[in-house]
This record gives C-alpha cells, structure tokens and sequence, in this order.
C-alpha cells in the first residue's frame, strides 16, 4: 500500500485517543483566558495549539486594552458602550457590548492581578492612551480608554495568560493541528481530531464541550499585519461542520500598516499624538474628520488614505503612500510609549521615527466576521425554531467567533477586550454545561472518518500545482477584488475567481509526504481553509448592497438600515447566504438607535 | 546568492548534512526568513519554525553564520556568502532547522514564571510607581526564543540541572517586581552549585539576545540578591 490510508478500520482501531472534560482548540488570548477559568474550576481541560502558546498571534498586539478605568480622563463603561455600537456602524449586538463594555475594568484589575505590567502613571494607576474613535459623554472630547503595557500589551497578555495556566496545571498540546471537530447525529460536538505535528500522527480528543479559539484569518490578503499562522482553520472546521459564518464581508484595514510590506504601526502612535501627512505636507485628516481627526474609526482613516493616494497626493517615487509623522513627539515619548514600534522601522525601514516620519498604508488586519456566538460564548445557528440555536458542545471565542461587538468596524483596543471577556465568559458557561452533562456521548466514528479522509488526501503523489503557487493566486485576487472599496462588478468576478480556485483545489500535490514535521502539509491543510474563508467573504461582500463600516460599495455609498440593518450567515453547503436580525436590545439600559456616523 | 543549510530528516538520513541553494535576484532588505521561505517554494521538504515574520513570538531561532538570531529580523545584506544556517545548537535536532525545546521550557517552569502575592487582591489595580514599572524593563520583553541559552556553553552541558539564561532572566523579572511577594521562596530556590551558579558570565546570551536584553546582567543581579538575602 503506497498511500497511507488512516480511513481504514485498522487505523480507526489503532488512533490514539484521549479524553478531556473540556478541549479548547487555540492558545492565544481567548483560548488561555478561557482554559483558565476552566483550570481554576478543576475542570479537566486540554489546549491544542499548532504552536507553542507564546508564539500566538495575541503576542504581535501592541497598542493596548481597552476599559473606562477613568485613570487619565473621565470615563464609563456606558460612554465606551456608544462608542462601541457608532464604532460599529451599529451592526454590533448592543446585548454583547454592554456585557462586554461593563465587565471591562473588572477583566483589566484582573489581568493586573494576574501580573500584567502595565505602565504606569506617576500615581501608580495603570496608563492609559486615546485612540480612535473614543469619547467622553456620547460622542464629546476624546478619551483616554486605552490600557497599555508600553506598545507590547499583547506580548504581556499572553505571556501572563500563559503563566498563569502553567500555575492552573492547564493540559498543553503543544504544536498539535486541529483538523476537524468530531460531531454525532443528534448534533452534538464531540471534540476534534488533531494531528501532532512533530510525528505526524493523527488523534482523537474526545470532549464534553469544544472551544474555537482559533484567531483570524488576514492570510487570505497578499498584504496584512497577520501572523503566518493566522489562516482561519476554525472558521474553516465550522463551516465543513455544517455552520455558517456571520458578517465575513466586514474586514478591517487598518490604515497605517508599513507601506508595501504590511507590519502594523499601532493606532497608539496617533493617541499619543502623531499624524498623518500627504505629499503637500497637509494633516489631510482634517478635512475627513474634522474633530476627531487621526484618531477617527479606523474604517475612515484607512479611506482618507485611499482616497489621498488616488486622488494624486500620496508621497514616494511612486505616489503610493503618505506619511505618519512622530518626530514632533521628542526621543523620549517615543522610547518610553513606543520602542516597539521603533524597532520595527530600524528593522524594517531603516529608519528612526524619531527623526523621520513613517511610510504607511493601508493593510488589511482583523476579521469582524466569524462563527456566531452569543455573550456565553456558545455557537447558535438558525436550525428550526429560531436564528440563535445552541449547538450542544460548541464554543467560539476571539477573533475566529463573531458574538458580535464588533459590527462593521471594530474599535482598536477593543479585541484584546473581546478575546478575554468572552474566552472568560465561554469558561464560566462551560463550566455550567458540565455540571449538566457529566458524561462523555459515544464518538461518531464517521465523523472520524472524514477528518482522517482529508488528512490522507494529502498523500497522493503525482504532478499537480503547489500550495504556494495556489495561496498566492487566492491571496493576489482578494486584494484586487475585496478590497477597501468595492463594486458590483468586481466583487461578482472575485467570486468567479475564488470558485475557480476552489476548484482547482483538488489538484494540488504535495512533494513532502515524510511524518516528522512536515510543515508543508500543515501548509496544505492551511490552505483549505483560506479559500473556504475568502468564499465566505466575496460571496457575503457581493450580496450586501449597502455602505457600512469597513465594508465601502462605490455603487451603493450609503448605509441603508431599512434593509441592510441584519447580519449575514454564509453557508459553505450550496454556498448559500442567510440573514439574521441585529440584537438592538442591550441588557439593562435603553437601546444606541441608528445615528448619521461622523467624526 | 548561496545558502547552506543543515538538514535531517530522522525516518530517511542516517546522519545530517548540509545542502546548497541557489537564490537569485534578491532585495538587499530581504530577511533570512524571506529567503529560506522562497527556498521552500523549491524544495518544500525544508523544515523550519515561524510565525509573526516581525521578531516578537520567537519562533524563528535559528544560528546564522555561527550566531543565534531571529531569521525574520536578520537581513541577508549584513551576512557573510555563503549564508550558513543551521539549527540552534546543544538541543535534540527533530528535522532540519527544528529543534526539540522540552528542555529549555522545563527551565522556564521550573522558575515559577508567574507573579506569587498572598495579600488579598484590591478592588482595583494594585499600585506600581513607574520607577517601579521601569525596573521590570529590559526583563519583561523576553520572547522565549532560546537564543541565548542554545549559545550559553554551561547550559550545553548542563541542561538538565542549570536553568539558563532565559529562564534565569525570568526569574529575576519576578523578584524585580515590586507586586510579587514570593522573593525569598524564588531566591532559595536558585541556591546551590548548579541551577544559578554554573554560569561562568561568558556573557554569550547577551551578545545574541535579538530583543536586546541582558540575561548576563540579570544573572548577577540574582546573585547580588542572594548574597543580601543570606546576610
Ligand atoms: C499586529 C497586530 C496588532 C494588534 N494590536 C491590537 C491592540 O493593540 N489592541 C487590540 O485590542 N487588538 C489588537 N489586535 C487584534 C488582536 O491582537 C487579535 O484580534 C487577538 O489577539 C486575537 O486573539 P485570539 O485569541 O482570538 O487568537 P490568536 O492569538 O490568533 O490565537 C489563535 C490560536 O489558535 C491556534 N490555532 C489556530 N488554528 C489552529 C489549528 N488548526 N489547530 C490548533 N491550533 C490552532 C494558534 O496556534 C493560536 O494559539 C492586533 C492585531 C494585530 C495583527
Ligand atoms: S553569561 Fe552565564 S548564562 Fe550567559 S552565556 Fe555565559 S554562562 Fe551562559
Ligand atoms: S532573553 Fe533574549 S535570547 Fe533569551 S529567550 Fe529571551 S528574547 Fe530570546
Ligand atoms: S517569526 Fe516570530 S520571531 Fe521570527
């Protein structure tokens, strides 16, 4: 037998099997958050990563958390609350973001507990700095709502995430792959089947409830701020589960990625007060924002900065970027606020921000859109009787769940946020889950099946196109065709072109079949899930004919909340589209009704 | 522009070699990680770690022309040619440029890398001054890479019993901060003829460290400590 075959009954009998109270899939800061407040409970928990924790993505964030700790400026919970929902082009689930919004100083004293070092103010509170689309009262002065560890707060999030599960005795799998969620006839999630990359064995972890923490998915853009690593695998699982994704066409760009090779320079590089100039040397904001100016939501901004450059006022040889200006902010602030942001443009520039202004573009970042979930962090999909059906077992937090706080147009500082108050959240609910379900269902072995089908898939030998050369293709057609501005035409033939690309999956060889860390299979295994992701994206891009947040029509520049105020649900099966309503009614306080959204 | 890059494969090579690569046209601002990733495209049996691509997750240590570093940091325009890379040494090789770290985050455990208090917590922060805070810089931004460790001969070859310069700098993070209650507990623990005492301040980590730390330094600050805490 030259082809592996793990779909064989001798195989099913021989897999490895391990059995947990609880799996969570991912190990960045929703799926360490969530682990532990399981581990603290003495639920039994494994965490599956396909890299060592602290190699997570959480790790690149910089800027900071946000909470209305009132340290620097006035602040509530309820002012953070408005700005979330007009941030979000009031597509967010007001439910969510006033839970979210409430428990945000408690999460952040916690992480404080925990170790975080923040920064700090002389007083010995932790610092905070503006950022965009923050303010005092309901849309008045700017706010300061931003927690920071200097520009590394997602490195000591992680970092102390991390520790404290090492203290909680939290289960690692470390460098181990998802491949597919285990899932029985009556719907219930099972757990998944992994694979360890080290050996290339494939195993089955059996689990009374499964946590998606899996991130985001920018690597189906060509430019991005993503890890390498960030390829959407859960939103992937989900989808070959049956579930649909919620709101994919809502991607963010953040407007100042380095030009032309895509590393972020945070948002906090404007909160402590640098600006944006075009060719001219104008602080062409202020003609886009008049208030709020720099630090408008970052869907403006990364649109101003498109429109400077089209419309013929970008800087460079080429016209084809402007220019993020901090020399005016002295060494100090900049060493102090900023180093990593500095090291970053000595790397990769070679230049000093201190003494010359930085390069940027827009750069495709973060991904509103996921697996929907409500504020316990469970996944509900329409099934019979109404659109929020649990589907027993299954939990989705962070940046591959979608609950949704973030709408259109997600605020910066407010991921970090997200990713700990509902992987907290999912925690608590699942612990409450095992007290009702206090034993293991028997495991689907079908379902088994499947997962090792497409694992051995890629054992078949033979001429066919590569994986580089087809992620390429996938990553070069989103950016044309799904981009910060779209159109009917484009968006339909980006669809066409996905398909196609889809289609050519199967044709795909690999030339690596060895066991032992063989990443090009990971590779591989990547790859599908980027293009079922940027199917969901085109085809949810192409059927919203409205303006809102990060998603900008030229054919349709308005937001119409008449028809157009629900969410989207794409389903990888027919590839079909289904809507939901936007949950207007928050918990307590009255309801953010659609406003005109300026800055 | 020639590579030679180490390479084992444990199911096919009775023994590593090393193996040359050809890339042409390009940038002088390419990173090493670049590189190897376009040789990849070639040859996708190369094996190697990464992640972030921007030197901060640590995936990517690897020994360059005889240095550890961050292949994603490290532009190929400061290199000598041939550019030779090879997996970070003293660790078990699993293939190519992948080494087994079991043993370098047993060390990092073995610290108590987490803050310890026994006061009950306030209801909001617990206060820091930023004198305070500032002691923590130049600890707290440790990437976990290894590159310091794998270049630290007394770890090479005592990897069981000295815990090295990473998971050392860790340690002196938590007694630095002024929150953690724990210092005593944390300063015993490191006493005794290996698990601090065996670095010999041949100051190799803290010529690598991509992050700019100063594990050495560290070191000699637990040990300044120590002497105080037994007096
Ligand atoms: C450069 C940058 C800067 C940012 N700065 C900020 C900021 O300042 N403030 C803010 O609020 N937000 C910021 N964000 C956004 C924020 O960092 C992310 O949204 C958030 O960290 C996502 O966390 P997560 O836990 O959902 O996922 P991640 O941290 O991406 O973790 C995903 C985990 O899933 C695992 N995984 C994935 N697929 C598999 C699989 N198939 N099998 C096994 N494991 C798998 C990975 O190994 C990883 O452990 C920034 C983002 C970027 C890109
Ligand atoms: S200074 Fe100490 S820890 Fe650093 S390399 Fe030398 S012996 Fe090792
Ligand atoms: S101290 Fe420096 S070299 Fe050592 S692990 Fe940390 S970041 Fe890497
Ligand atoms: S890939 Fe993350 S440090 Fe190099």
């Amino acid at each position: 037998m030259g082809v592996t075959n793990y779909a064989t009954f001798g195989v099913l009998m021989n897999i490895r099997r391990r059995k947990f109270d609880s799996l969570v899939i991912g190990a960045g800061g929703g799926g360490l958050r969530a682990a532990l407040q399981l581990a603290q409970a003495d639920a039994n928990v494994a965490v599956v990563s396909k890299v060592f924790p602290t190699r997570s993505h959480t790790v690149a964030a910089q800027g900071g958390i946000n909470a209305a700790l009132a340290n620097v400026l006035p602040d509530n919970w309820h002012w953070h609350m408005y700005d979330t929902i007009k941030g979000s082009d009031y597509l967010a689930d007001q439910d969510a973001v006033e839970y979210m919004c409430r428990t945000a100083s408690k999460l952040v004293y916690e992480l404080e507990h925990a170790g975080v070092p923040f920064s700090r103010l002389e007083n010995g509170k932790i610092y905070q700095r503006p950022f965009g689309g923050q303010s005092q009262d309901f849309g008045g002065a700017q706010a300061a709502r931003t927690c920071a560890a200097a520009d590394r707060t997602g490195h000591v999030l992680l970092h102390t995430l991390y520790q404290q599960n090492i203290h909680a005795k939290t289960h690692f799998f470390d460098e181990y792959f998802a491949i597919d969620l285990i899932k029985d006839d009556d719907g219930f999630i099972l757990g998944a089947v992994v694979l360890e990359i080290e050996t290339g064995e494939p195993m089955i972890i059996e689990a009374k409830t499964t946590l998606l923490a899996t991130g985001g998915v920018g690597r189906i853009y060509r430019t991005n701020t993503n890890a390498r690593i960030n390829t959407g695998d859960g939103m992937g699982m989900a989808l070959r589960a049956g579930i649909p994704l919620q709101d994919m066409e809502f991607f963010q760009f953040h407007p100042t990625g380095i030009a032309g090779k895509g590393m972020l320079i945070t948002e906090g590089s404007r909160g402590e007060g640098g600006y944006l100039l075009n060719k001219h040397g104008e602080r062409f904001m202020e003609k886009y924002a008049p208030n709020a100016k720099d630090l408008a939501s970052r869907d403006v901004v990364s649109r101003a900065i498109f429109t400077e450059v089209k419309e013929g006022r970008g800087v460079g040889e080429n016209g084809d970027h402007v220019l993020l200006k901090l020399d005016h902010l002295g060494a100090d602030v900049v060493k102090k606020r900023l180093p990593g942001i500095r090291d970053m443009c000595l790397t990769f520039l070679g230049i000093d921000p201190i003494d010359t202004p930085i390069p940027i573009y827009p750069t495709a970042h973060y991904t509103m859109g996921g697996i929907p979930t409500n504020r316990h962090g469970q996944v509900v999909v329409p099934i019979r009787h109404s659109a929020e059906e649990t589907i027993p077992g299954l939990y989705a937090a962070g940046e591959c769940a979608c609950v949704s706080v973030h709408g259109a147009n997600r605020l910066g500082g407010n991921s970090l946020l997200d990713i700990v108050v509902f992987g907290r959240a999912a925690g608590n609910h699942i612990i409450d889950f095992l007290k009702d379900h206090r034993y293991h269902r028997p495991i689907n072995e079908a379902s088994i099946e499947h997962a090792l089908a497409r694992l051995s898939r890629w054992d078949q030998k033979g001429d066919g196109e590569s994986v580089d050369g087809l992620r390429s293709e996938l990553q070069k057609e989103m950016e044309d065709h799904c981009g910060v501005y779209r159109t009917q035409d484009i968006l339909d033939e980006g669809v066409k072109k996905i398909q196609a690309i889809q289609k050519r999956l199967p044709d795909v060889r690999l030339t690596d079949h060895s066991k032992v860390f063989n990443t090009a299979r990971i590779e591989a295994l990547e790859l599908e899930n980027l293009v079922e992701v940027a199917l969901a994206t085109v085809h949810s891009a192409a059927a919203r004919h409205e303006s809102r947040g990060a998603h900008s029509r030229v054919d349709f520049p308005d937001r119409d909340d008449k028809n157009w105020l629900k969410h989207t649900l794409y389903y990888a099966q027919e590839q079909r589209l289904d809507y939901k309503p936007v949950r207007m009614q928050p918990l307590t306080v009255e309801s953010f009704p659609p406003k005109e959204r300026v800055y | 522009m020639r590579f030679s890059i180490f390479r084992y494969d444990p199911d096919k090579d009775q023994k590593p070699y090393m193996q040359d690569y050809e890339l042409e046209g390009l940038s002088a601002d390419t990173m090493v990680l670049e590189a190897i990733t376009k040789i990849k495209v070639m040859d996708e049996t190369l094996s190697f770690r990464r992640s972030c691509g921007e030197g901060v997750c640590g995936s990517d240590g690897m020994n360059i022309n005889g240095s550890n570093r961050l292949a994603c940091i490290t532009p190929i325009s400061e290199l000598k040619k041939p550019i030779v890379i090879r997996p970070l040494p003293g660790m078990p090789v699993i293939k190519d440029l992948i080494v087994d770290l079991s043993q370098f985050f047993h060390q990092y455990r073995s610290v108590k890398p987490y803050l310890i208090t026994h006061d009950p917590e306030p209801e909001i922060e617990r206060l820091q001054s930023p004198e305070e805070r500032d002691r923590l810089d130049g600890l707290y931004e440790c990437i976990l890479c290894a590159c310091c460790s794998t270049s630290c001969p007394s770890f090479w070859w005592n990897p069981d019993k000295f815990r090295g310069p990473a998971a050392l700098l860790q340690a002196s993070r938590f007694i630095e901060d002024s929150r953690d209650q724990a210092t005593a507990e944390r300063l015993s623990e490191l006493d005794g003829p290996y698990r601090l005492f065996r670095c010999h301040t041949i100051m190799n980590c803290t010529n690598v460290c991509p992050k700019h730390l100063n594990p050495s330094k560290a070191i000699s600050d637990i040990k300044k400590q120590l002497v105080k805490h037994i007096i």
